[in-house]
């Protein structure tokens, strides 16, 4: 073991401000919605939200430049690298752990709920609240139409959801590569492959946007489409979003390749990016199964 | 090893900074420590004002102090803060302090990120005891916040609420990720997992649920607020959602959650009993896998806080017999302290009391806690005081002595000096009868038939809450001693020796009191003296 | 009470100088089967968890009195044996079985629900109950009955505080009866500790509960689930009545139908209105509304001086018979008569100051039809 030296850096002032930048952005985000739920115009909220996100953009640039600052001047140990990848590790769990959450909900409603209130089951009695109703899945008939009209139609897995299949596992493949390439030392390529990834990445979310504009306009697929847009929406949108800070991450990773910050043998912030975006490809595949195809 | 001190940056070097930026921007784990247990302390404190504006409503039938409207935010704000402000931030707290030097390390593992995870809970509980004041009061639902009443029903502060419970979350989840990393990779070379004193093995897994639950309960209340704002029917039949739906999800949080709240507390009482009884932790491996079995069987038990809600039979019957299951190991950790104490050669300072109370009044908080898993007794029990009576036994007498016992155990130890004696005895005797006369009422005023969360009641329950509220009263101001004694301590209490305590064990006593600013710049030696095993 | 005093030999001794006979310490047994054998499983796992703690708090004190330093005590030096956390292990699985089994048999009692007599559909709004009855064409609402005087403590707390009210529930005895529990706003439970039922009521969904009570009598509950501000004055009274007394309560009701619509017919002036429309203003809009109708800033509109009271008719009859979707304002068309609709509204635009006129039975007919 080599735990002789640990670095334990100095006195920092970057996480009490993160800290009040966080306090904003929840804050004007509470603000916000509220305002904008009563109506009455979200001023201060807003600009305490993009105050709040604002800093906090600043701060983790400032933050994380510290620590990629103090990684290049060798104050790291393989002792501190073995901590940086245990708190990844665990993090990455807590983002399993979140989209769990919205799996069981799917699998809960599906299995459970909605047969239920359609007179199936254990308490298919319900089913005398809601005589119209029968179950389905996907749901396209809601218990109580008025308050929440049902879809018309649904997205064709087919199409953009399997391209998008496509589109994130060959990312996961050539950033797979870039990292080979990073081992072999061979920077123009590993520049190549990232890019190729980030491509592919932007790509799929240009059409998961187009995919939620054709269920907004066309297909009457919303939030507010009882529990089907629900749990599609929460699933997808939350994928979507960690596939935004992946592709966001990755960029920030070519930049630091770019500008030659990576070792064969010593570059944890790329693996790190990387796992992060097998993580969202892997819960891709598990949205494609259970929300898209079955 | 001289790279110690090179990596040791600079201004650290030479112990803390001068003045608040000490405590702003600090890294050190001591001060991070200490900045969660005042925290929590202070939060103990307010959610104990609140516990006593209700105690003193159900003095008598009759509404006579506040209106039911104001009782129900008193009461979700009172578990809402001592959950998350009084009981996890003090444990947290002590993983802070201890487990670095439990473990032979300068550090934890990640200080700048611990700081973070300190620093936002200040924020986020001012956010959500801010709600108080908005229009419409604050949340009002219970701390378990039920939907409907807390999407549809809720006053509009509800959205702080939530996003107070983010940022909690956010706090929780980098403080447990900063744990893990620690105790996984900063042992001191030699020592093996099961070399650990159980008090890390605990936060461990302590740790581990947290990372497994927090999120869950991040989701659940972005539904909410889905619904709330966003037109979702997740919670709302009429759309094909399901009330229940919530709080499956919820308790498949909140059930781990309370395990989080009294693991920490067995790490410590296995700590303290061996010292005082000057005996090997009896079954060492044994506490090991029970710990392990509980944290396991406790994300297979959650539907029993929801026997009432109509679940098939085959649910009610699971439920029933995995919640039964999880007091064998839970037994197995009791039997094992008291094997400790046989034949051991006790005494009786302040933490060995709190401990021996802790185990005693656990225990029976255990008890109510299985007769409240026979899912047909549930029937009778739910949501009565009976209830209240066992959450409390384990949560008060439960986490709260063993925060107090360990605050005892290591005040020497931090501030190098002793805390007074007599006054710890007065603060604990005084705590035992409180509690006592507090709560076992409780289990009376449940059996016949009181629901809780009520601000009026009828009146053949008068005359036990009257005792309780007096009992209430005495467990709150003895807490005072506590903090008297506490700043007595620090400022002008006997010099404490590096071992303190004559049965003591482990590396956190090799260091002397008040320890170095970084605990152990050079991995210490081990032997089979300082090691949990020990 | 013989319940009561085997409670207080046991529970006694914690509290024995405190302890006085019109004290109840224990769950009731009830007044049905099922209830008898919930108590006896209580008792059954009460007495368990007391001998083991008997066991497991003799041998620690012994070592606390026997095992001190202070008597010289020297400590020993085992610290494992794996045969006895085995024993240790198995013997509290044993204890278990034998609980968990007759827990499964009175649980899967309980869950059977064939064979019921008759259906009765609970459903809780916020701060009462509705019973209907399926087949026999009886609906109504249960309210609190405690005068407010009592509960802000200026008059002296009559013998059911709290748990009385208007119209109880009523039940045949020696039948079996099935409750069909729903809720219209927020989860409610339905628990009545002498039928040992209790049972959440779920907006949207609908959970089954039975019971078979056989002696007549008057069994009182209370809602137990918190389901927002008054959540503690939403009692449950459930009158058991003799075959042949049930049968005449039927015919009562019936009466009573008939009478509510007569009364609907009649021609109502503005002065009887006001004086009926205040009854039920405290009857069902107090709560909220709060007896100046002032309502609570931010939480529940004030009608006095709201416009909706002074101007706009057909909003306001509008609202209180459709309620307000998304708030704690219900539909009162189901709840309350034409006349007592029309009363209602009446009073809350002459009352306060309110200077909106009064409407007419006939008005609110014709706005139910549509
Ligand atoms: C620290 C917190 C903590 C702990 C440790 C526990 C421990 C346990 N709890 Fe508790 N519980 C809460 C906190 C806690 N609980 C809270 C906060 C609530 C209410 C939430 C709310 O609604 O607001 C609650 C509610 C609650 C309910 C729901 C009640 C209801 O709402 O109707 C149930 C039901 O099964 C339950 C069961 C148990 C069980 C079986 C244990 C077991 O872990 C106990 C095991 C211990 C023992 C059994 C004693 C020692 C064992 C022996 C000496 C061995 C021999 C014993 C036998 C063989 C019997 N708890
Ligand atoms: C760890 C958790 C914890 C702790 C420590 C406590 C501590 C206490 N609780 Fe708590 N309680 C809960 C968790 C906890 N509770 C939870 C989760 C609920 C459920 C909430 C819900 O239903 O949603 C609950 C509900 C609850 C109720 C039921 C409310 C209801 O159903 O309506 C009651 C009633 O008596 C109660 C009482 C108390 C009391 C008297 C204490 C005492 O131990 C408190 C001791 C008092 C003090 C420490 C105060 C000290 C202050 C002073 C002496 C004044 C000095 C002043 C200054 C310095 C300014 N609690
Ligand atoms: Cu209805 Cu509580
Ligand atoms: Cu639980």
């Amino acid at each position: 073991m080599t735990s002789q030296s640990y670095y334990v850096p100095a006195q920092s002032r970057w996480p009490i401000l993160a800290s009040i930048a966080l306090f904003l952005m929840a804050f004007g985000a509470g603000s916000l919605i509220n305002a904008m739920s009563a109506d009455t115009g979200g001023g201060s909220g807003l600009i305490m939200l993009l105050l709040g996100s604002l800093c906090m953009g600043l701060i983790l640039t400032g933050w994380f430049g510290h620590v990629i600052d103090e990684s290049r001047q060798g104050l790291y140990s393989d002792q501190m690298d073995r901590s940086f990848r245990w708190g990844m590790s665990w993090f990455i769990f807590s983002e399993v752990m979140f989209f769990a959450a919205f799996f069981g909900t799917l699998f809960y409603v599906r299995t459970l709920a909605v047969p239920w209130l359609g007179g199936e089951g254990d308490k298919g009695v319900s089913n005398m609240l809601w005589q119209d109703f029968s179950a389905s899945w996907p749901l396209m008939q809601t218990p109580d139409m008025d308050a929440f009209p049902g879809p018309a139609g649904l997205i064709d897995p087919w199409h953009l959801p399997l391209l998008n299949t496509l589109l994130l596992v060959t990312s996961s493949v050539t950033v797979t590569i870039a990292h080979y390439r990073l081992k072999q030392d061979r920077r123009s390529q590993v520049i190549g492959w990232l890019a190729l990834t980030i491509a592919l990445g932007f790509a799929f979310i240009v059409f998961q946007a187009l995919e939620y504009a054709e269920a907004y306009d066309e297909l009457g697929l919303t939030l507010h489409a009882g529990i089907y847009g629900a749990t599609f929406f929460i699933l997808t949108g939350f994928h979507g979003m960690h596939v935004t800070l992946g592709a966001l991450m990755l960029v920030i990773i070519m930049l630091r390749v770019i500008r030659g910050h990576f070792e064969p043998d010593h570059h944890f912030g790329f693996e790190a990016v990387s796992w992060y975006w097998h993580f969202v490809d892997v819960v891709w595949i598990g949205l494609f199964l259970f929300v898209y195809l079955i | 090893m001289g790279s110690v001190e090179h990596a040791v940056s600079e201004t650290e070097q030479h112990g803390p900074a001068k003045g608040i930026t000490r405590w702003l921007y600090t890294t050190n784990h001591k001060d991070i420590g200490t900045l969660y247990l005042l925290f929590s302390l202070l939060m103990f404190f307010v959610g104990g004002c609140m516990a006593l504006t209700i105690r003193a409503e159900l003095f008598q039938p009759g509404l006579q102090l506040i209106v039911p409207e104001f009782f129900n935010q008193m009461t979700t704000m009172h578990g809402l803060i001592m959950v998350f402000g009084a009981v996890m931030p003090a444990f947290v707290g002590l993983a802070n302090w201890m487990i670095p030097m439990m473990v032979g390390a300068p550090d934890m593992a990640l200080p700048r990120m611990n700081n973070w995870s300190f620093w936002i809970l200040p924020f986020a509980f001012s956010m959500m005891l801010s709600t108080l004041f908005m229009a419409g009061g604050g949340p009002n639902f219970g701390w378990t916040f039920y939907a409907p009443l807390s999407t549809t029903y809720a006053p509009p502060s509800v959205t702080f609420f939530i996003f107070a419970v983010h940022m909690m979350g956010i706090s929780s989840i980098m403080g447990a990720i900063n744990v893990i990393a620690t105790i996984l990779n900063m042992r001191a070379p030699g020592m093996k997992l099961m070399d650990m004193p159980l008090f890390v093995w605990t936060w461990l897994i302590t740790a581990f649920l947290l990372i497994a639950v927090m999120p869950v309960l991040a989701g659940v209340v972005t539904m909410m607020l889905m619904d709330i704002h966003f037109d979702t029917s997740f919670f709302n039949a009429a759309g094909g959602g399901d009330p229940v739906l919530f709080q499956h999800v919820f308790w498949f949080f909140g059930h781990p959650e309370v395990y989080i709240m009294i693991l920490p507390a067995f790490g410590v009482v296995s700590e303290i009993i061996p010292t005082f009884a000057r005996k090997r932790l009896f079954g060492y491996v044994s506490m090991v896998y029970a710990t392990s079995s509980i944290a396991i069987l406790s994300f297979i038990v959650w539907a029993h806080h929801m026997f009432t809600v109509g679940m098939p039979l085959a649910g009610e019957l699971f439920f029933m017999f995995t919640t039964m299951l999880i007091a064998v190991p839970t037994g197995v950790k009791v039997f094992n302290w008291i094997a400790t104490m046989f034949r051991g050669s006790m005494t009786f300072e302040t933490p060995m009391l709190f401990a021996l109370a802790f185990v005693v009044l656990f225990t029976i908080g255990g008890f109510s806690g299985l007769m409240l898993a026979i899912a047909p007794a549930d029937f009778q029990y739910h949501d009565t005081y009976f209830v209240v009576a066992h959450f409390h036994y384990v949560l008060v007498p439960g986490s709260i002595f063993s925060i107090m016992a360990a605050a005892y155990y290591w005040l020497p130890k931090w501030t190098g000096h002793m805390y007074n004696e007599t006054m710890g005895k007065l603060h604990f005797w005084l705590s035992f009868i409180g509690v006592n006369v507090t709560f076992f009422p409780m289990h009376f005023l449940g059996l016949a038939g009181m629901p809780r969360r009520i601000p009026d009641y009828a009146l053949q329950f008068s005359d036990f809450n009257m005792v309780a509220t007096f009992g209430a009263f005495l467990f709150g101001f003895s807490q005072l001693i506590f903090v008297y004694n506490l700043v007595c301590c620090i400022r002008s209490g006997e010099k404490a020796t590096a071992r303190v305590w004559e049965g003591s064990h482990g590396l956190e006593w090799t260091l002397p009191s008040p320890p170095p600013y970084h605990s152990f710049t050079e991995p210490p030696e081990l032997d089979k003296n300082n090691t949990g095993q020990s | 009470m013989r319940c009561n005093r085997r409670a207080l030999l046991y529970a006694g001794f914690f509290y024995a100088p405190l302890a006085s006979a019109d004290w109840q310490l224990n769950l009731i047994e009830g007044a049905t089967e099922i209830s008898r054998s919930v108590y006896s499983l209580h008792m059954v796992i009460f007495y368990i968890c007391v001998a083991i703690a008997v066991v497991v708090f003799g041998v620690m004190f012994w070592s606390i009195f026997w095992h001190r330093k202070s008597r010289g005590a020297k400590a020993a030096h085992f610290h494992e044996s794996t045969w006895i956390e085995i024993l240790w292990t198995i013997i509290p699985v044993a204890i278990l079985v034998s609980m968990a089994v007759p827990a499964s048999t009175t649980l899967i009692q309980m869950y059977d629900k064939n064979n019921a007599e008759l259906d009765i559909q609970i459903t809780g709004y916020q701060w009462k109950w509705r019973y209907q009855y399926l087949d026999q064409d009886i609906d109504f609402f249960s309210n609190l009955t405690t005068p407010a005087d009592q509960i802000s403590n200026e008059a002296i707390k009559g013998d059911n505080y709290l748990l009385e009210v208007d119209r109880p529930m009523v039940i045949p005895a020696g039948k079996k009866v099935r409750f069909l529990i729903t809720s219209n706003d927020v989860i409610h439970s339905w628990w009545v500790p002498a039928l040992a039922v209790k049972k959440d009521a779920v907006p949207g969904f609908i959970n089954e509960a039975w019971t078979l009570v056989d002696q007549p009598g008057i069994y009182r509950g209370q809602c137990a689930e918190l389901c927002g501000k008054d959540h503690g004055f939403m009692p449950i009274v459930v009158e058991v009545k003799s075959a042949e007394d049930y049968q005449l309560w039927l015919q009562q009701q019936g009466a009573l139908k008939l009478a509510q619509q007569q009364s609907a017919e009649r021609d109502w002036s503005v002065e009887e209105l006001m004086s009926r429309g205040e009854e039920v203003y405290k009857q069902s809009c107090l709560a909220c509304h709060q007896a100046e109708g002032q309502g609570i800033p931010n939480v529940f509109p004030a009608l006095a001086g709201s416009p909706l009271m002074n101007e706009t008719v057909d909003e306001h009859i509008d609202v209180v018979l459709n309620g307000r979707s998304g708030t704690a304002m219900q539909a009162f068309a189901e709840q309350l008569s034409a006349s007592d609709l029309a009363a209602v509204i009446t009073y809350e635009r002459g009352a306060w100051g309110n200077q909106g006129g009064a409407v007419s039975v006939q008005q609110i007919k014709e706005m139910l039809k549509e």
